[in-house]
């Protein structure tokens, strides 16, 4: 189908039948869709039922349900219904243009930055976040990076003009762990093995400090709360009160890592440290060690899927194949696109899992109520159930396929328009002097 | 394990490669379904190609004695994929010195042991157009290559008989690399700005002109003088003078409307006409200024905002040109996304609504047309070479899988049989295996810059620490 069809379809399908709205504002209300092929994620498939919206809810699933008189209904006939797909490790709303530094909020002066927050950064109005929503992601963790622990991750829904009304509840402290490097020293190393030997021996240093002192803070604070007579108010440090929840296990560590040798350190480390609340993002390489990570039951944020292989004498296709070898071997797993303004990409990433192993259905879960298990919020996101928000999206097929069209979107309930900037030069510029009536010619430069 | 049992080890792997199929040129594909491109879709249907070359197509097809017989039932064959923009198997890319460099050329750095060439084949891809970088406005000459895995000799991966082309390079990069070298302070050089970039290009075929003159009039003076002076040889204008003349085809990095049409105007100042803009994020905003100038365009699916000259782009820019009768390629510039160019291309259908054989196009016939080898390759007819991609499933799913690629008849890529290591070159010193780290589209797009700058990109995988920089590779 190509766009005009899919527009004029859009318009003649989801126009409500009542109440009709003459503008493209997002907005909450009642609305029922009918009639559509719903992928619950939880429950199975419903080949032919209806899903009835309320405010930001989703208040009824099934086949026989009661239309509210109220609703606004759209015809799902012939057309599926899909959570919102969750990319679990972005850096969207962080950045607007790449090689633009003033405008790339992902990076703080330091190493050590556990209370940076990234919902803090996130623009609500970054070009990117429509552009990536009319793919059906729904739903984002955007992550601070580099240094040791570059900040606080935050799940947001892409739909909301403040931090406040985009938050999908989830936080996550972000621990880059130190790569050890190889004993060789690779063609592209600037400096020799010792120096990288070094520079890894005081990373892994630091980082164990930082975690030691975080644990002696915890204790300290805790006491004062617990009881404040006679003792002095500690000092306050805010890298450390930021890490009080991970230790707690209120907010959950995510630990990036890579390579087999360091996947296999960094399960050791978060063991003996016995962090309540632990996941690991990247692993790239968690193949290699698919059945550690599953005895250790740490689940994976896994991708970027569409990469190479991260050894040259690998198969060519170790990387498509990764989320699936993690998952048979019964690891907890989500994906991440690792994108910012490509997010869009998250459900071909999927499908190139789904394709080297891994199943349509695990993929599809693993970009929808598994993350939302993994950061614990499935009580409001990641399927479609009574109950949970209403994040979610009706399209014209399999959402993984290139030439699948995604014809309506709901965020927070909201009824949110198939629009963005890509969009919007596509019409402007499609046929784009139809509405002069002199052409102009070209003239030489030299005119 | 000891080095010489490894060595011995890797050398029985590779002879053993090699000799499997490399002089046998005589394939029959049986009773598929195949994707001509130009000539639509042909249902159980055999291929047969001898000598590299593909001499029938029809049913009930019979092998020669000796040819290889593959039974493709239920599965898809289409034309091997061309990549019109790559960097793969080359030891250096940016010249980097001089905003007029066209006397370097990739024939010289030309790598057939770059394993981004397997890779390429592992995804369909039998064709690329290997670059120079985009650091100076008018750059160095590329080279069309033949994905011959296993050759071992430079020369015998080249495509005979493609015609030379050149790259040019429009926009921030070659402001940055020359006018705003160290801050617009010490050494920078014209061009900081697109002003610049156009009288760049003026001088350059100015020049060039005014040396092609010289030589023809000492020629013609050289006939009855024999004492007629020639003028001073000049590599750099002698490719000025072979663009002018229409031998070497231009492909030029650029991103915006204005500095695309820009070009035009220079290229119709000077009588050229055939260009091929790369990248283009733009190009769709004076699609109808191309289709007049019939300049062609080789863009990517959905990279845009990885720098400020890209950041008012459309995934749909494609499916935008293609509408306008721009001849429009996908290519991947990046040794990840030149094994999927398959779904690059059918992001369009997503993107544009474009059909089956115009996405198809975009990665076949189209690309072919822009590199001046479309009698060769880009389609599945008789006579045009053996280069054919068998897929699992049809190539614009995202379901698909390829499964085997032949170059002139030769089996380069086999899913099911192929070895999980096939390097032909390894380092015996070298760490057998040693973690390197993934890379990406978007590092591409992002992180990486000339080669000197490579290194720290590279550096930057074990450490913590990540530098911003960006691409001048593309």
């Amino acid at each position: 189908m190509n766009l005009f069809m899919t527009l004029v379809l859009a318009l003649t399908t989801f126009l409500p039948q009542q109440a009709q709205q003459q503008d493209d504002k997002a907005r909450q209300g009642t609305y029922a869709i009918t009639n559509a092929r719903i992928e619950t994620v939880a429950n199975g498939t419903i080949e032919n039922g209806t899903v009835v919206i309320e405010g930001d809810r989703i208040i009824a699933v099934g086949e026989n349900v009661a239309i509210p008189e109220s609703a606004r209904v759209i015809d799902g006939s012939g057309l599926h219904i899909y959570p919102g797909m969750i990319d679990s490790g972005t850096s969207l709303g962080l950045t607007e243009v790449g090689s633009v530094a003033e405008t790339n909020d992902t990076r703080e002066i330091g190493d050590i930055n556990p209370h940076m927050d990234a919902l803090t950064a996130v623009n609500p109005n970054a070009i990117a976040i429509p552009v990536t929503r009319v793919s059906g992601v729904t739903t984002v963790i955007a992550e601070p990076s580099g240094g040791l622990l570059p900040g606080t991750a935050a799940m947001i829904n892409l739909f909301g003009y403040t931090a406040e009304q985009m938050t999908a509840g989830a936080k996550s402290v972000i621990v880059q762990f130190p790569a050890e490097p190889s004993g060789d020293r690779p063609w592209w190393a600037q400096e020799g093995p010792d120096r990288r030997q070094e520079r890894y021996r005081n990373n892994m240093a630091k980082l164990n400090e930082v975690f030691d002192r975080a644990v002696l803070y915890n204790q300290i604070v805790s006491a004062y709360e617990a009881d404040p007579t006679g003792k002095e108010r500690p000092v306050y440090a805010p890298e450390m009160d930021a890490l009080r929840p991970v230790l707690s296990g209120e907010v959950s560590l995510m630990v990036k890592v890579n390579a087999a040798d360091d996947i296999v350190k960094a399960i050791a480390w978060v063991q003996e440290r016995e962090f309540p609340n632990v996941v690991f993002s990247g692993v790239n390489e968690g193949w290699r060690v698919a059945d550690r990570l599953a005895e250790a039951g740490i689940p994976v944020l896994v991708g970027p899927i569409l990469a190479t292989p991260t050894r040259s004498s690998d198969r060519y296709d170790r990387a498509y194949a990764n989320a699936g070898l993690l998952s048979e071997a019964g690891v907890s797993v989500a994906l991440r696109s690792g994108e910012s303004e490509n997010v869009r990409q998250l459900p071909f990433n999927a499908g190139f899992a789904a394709t080297y192993g891994m199943g349509k259905e695990a993929a599809l879960r693993a970009v929808t109520l598994g993350p939302a298990e993994i950061f614990g919020i499935d009580a409001d996101y990641g399927s479609i159930e009574v109950g949970k928000k209403a994040n979610l999206f009706v399209s014209d097929g399999d959402p993984f396929e290139t030439s699948t069209n995604i014809l309506a979107l709901f965020i927070d309930g909201f009824n949110v328009p198939i629009d963005s900037r890509h969009l919007d030069l596509y019409q402007e510029f499609l046929n784009r002097d139809e509405g002069r009536l002199q052409p102009v010619e070209i003239l030489p430069a030299d005119n | 394990m000891n080095n010489t049992i490894r060595l011995f080890l890797i050398a029985l792997l590779t002879v053993g490669f090699l000799t499997s199929d490399a002089h046998a040129q005589d394939v029959l594909v049986r009773n598929a379904t195949v994707l001509t491109v130009t000539n639509g879709t042909l249902q159980n249907t055999d291929i047969l190609i001898r000598d590299g070359i593909i001499a029938q197509i029809g049913s009930g097809l019979r092998a020669p004695r000796g040819a290889e017989d593959v039974d493709a039932t239920g599965k898809f064959v289409m034309p091997g994929i061309i990549d019109a923009h790559a960097h793969i198997a080359l030891s250096s890319v940016n010249e980097g010195t001089s905003p007029v460099t066209a006397e370097v050329s990739m024939e010289d750095v030309t790598n057939p042991y770059s394993l981004g060439i397997y890779r390429a084949s592992a995804g369909g891809v039998t064709v690329s157009h290997i670059m120079h970088g985009s650091a100076n406005v008018i750059g160095g000459q590329n080279e069309t290559i033949k994905h011959r895995w296993g050759a071992t000799d430079p020369d015998d991966i080249r495509f005979d008989g493609a015609p030379r082309t050149i790259k040019f390079a429009l926009g921030e990069n070659p402001t940055r690399v020359h006018g705003r070298r160290a801050s617009g302070g010490s050494g920078a050089i014209v061009p900081a700005t697109r002003m610049g970039v156009e009288q760049v290009l003026r001088s350059a075929f100015e020049n060039g002109k005014r040396y092609m003159e010289a030589w023809d009039a000492y020629n013609a003076e050289a006939s009855t003088n024999p004492r007629a002076v020639p003028p001073v040889w000049n590599e750099r204008l002698e490719v000025m003078a072979d663009i002018l003349r229409g031998e070497i085809l231009i492909h030029c990095h650029s991103y915006r409307a204005d500095e695309i049409v820009m070009l035009t105007r220079v290229l119709g100042d000077y009588g050229v006409d055939r260009i091929t803009f790369q990248h283009a994020n733009e190009a769709f905003k004076v699609a109808p200024e191309l289709a007049e100038f019939g300049a062609h365009a080789s863009v990517f699916s959905d990279w845009w905002s990885y720098k400020f000259e890209v950041y008012y782009s459309t995934s749909y820019n494609a499916a935008i040109l293609m509408r306008n009768g721009v001849v429009t390629s996908i290519n991947s510039d990046s040794a990840e996304l030149n094994r999927h160019l398959y779904h690059e291309a059918a992001k369009s259908q997503r993107y544009g609504g474009l059909t089956d054989d115009e996405a198809l196009s975009m990665i076949t016939i189209n690309p072919a047309i822009q590199l001046g080898i479309q009698d060769r390759v880009g389609s599945i007819e008789i006579g045009k070479d053996g280069d054919i991609a068998i897929f699992e499933g049809h190539p614009l799913s995202i379901y698909t899988i390829p499964v085997l690629t032949y170059v002139d008849g030769v089996k380069v890529f086999d899913r099911e049989n192929d070895a999980d290591d096939m390097r032909v070159d390894v380092d015996p010193s070298a760490e057998v295996g040693q973690y390197e780290g993934q890379v990406t589209g978007r590092d591409h797009m992002h992180s990486h810059e000339e080669v000197a700058d490579l290194m720290s990109f590279f550096q930057s995988v074990a450490d913590v620490d990540l530098p911003h920089a960006h691409t001048l590779n593309d």
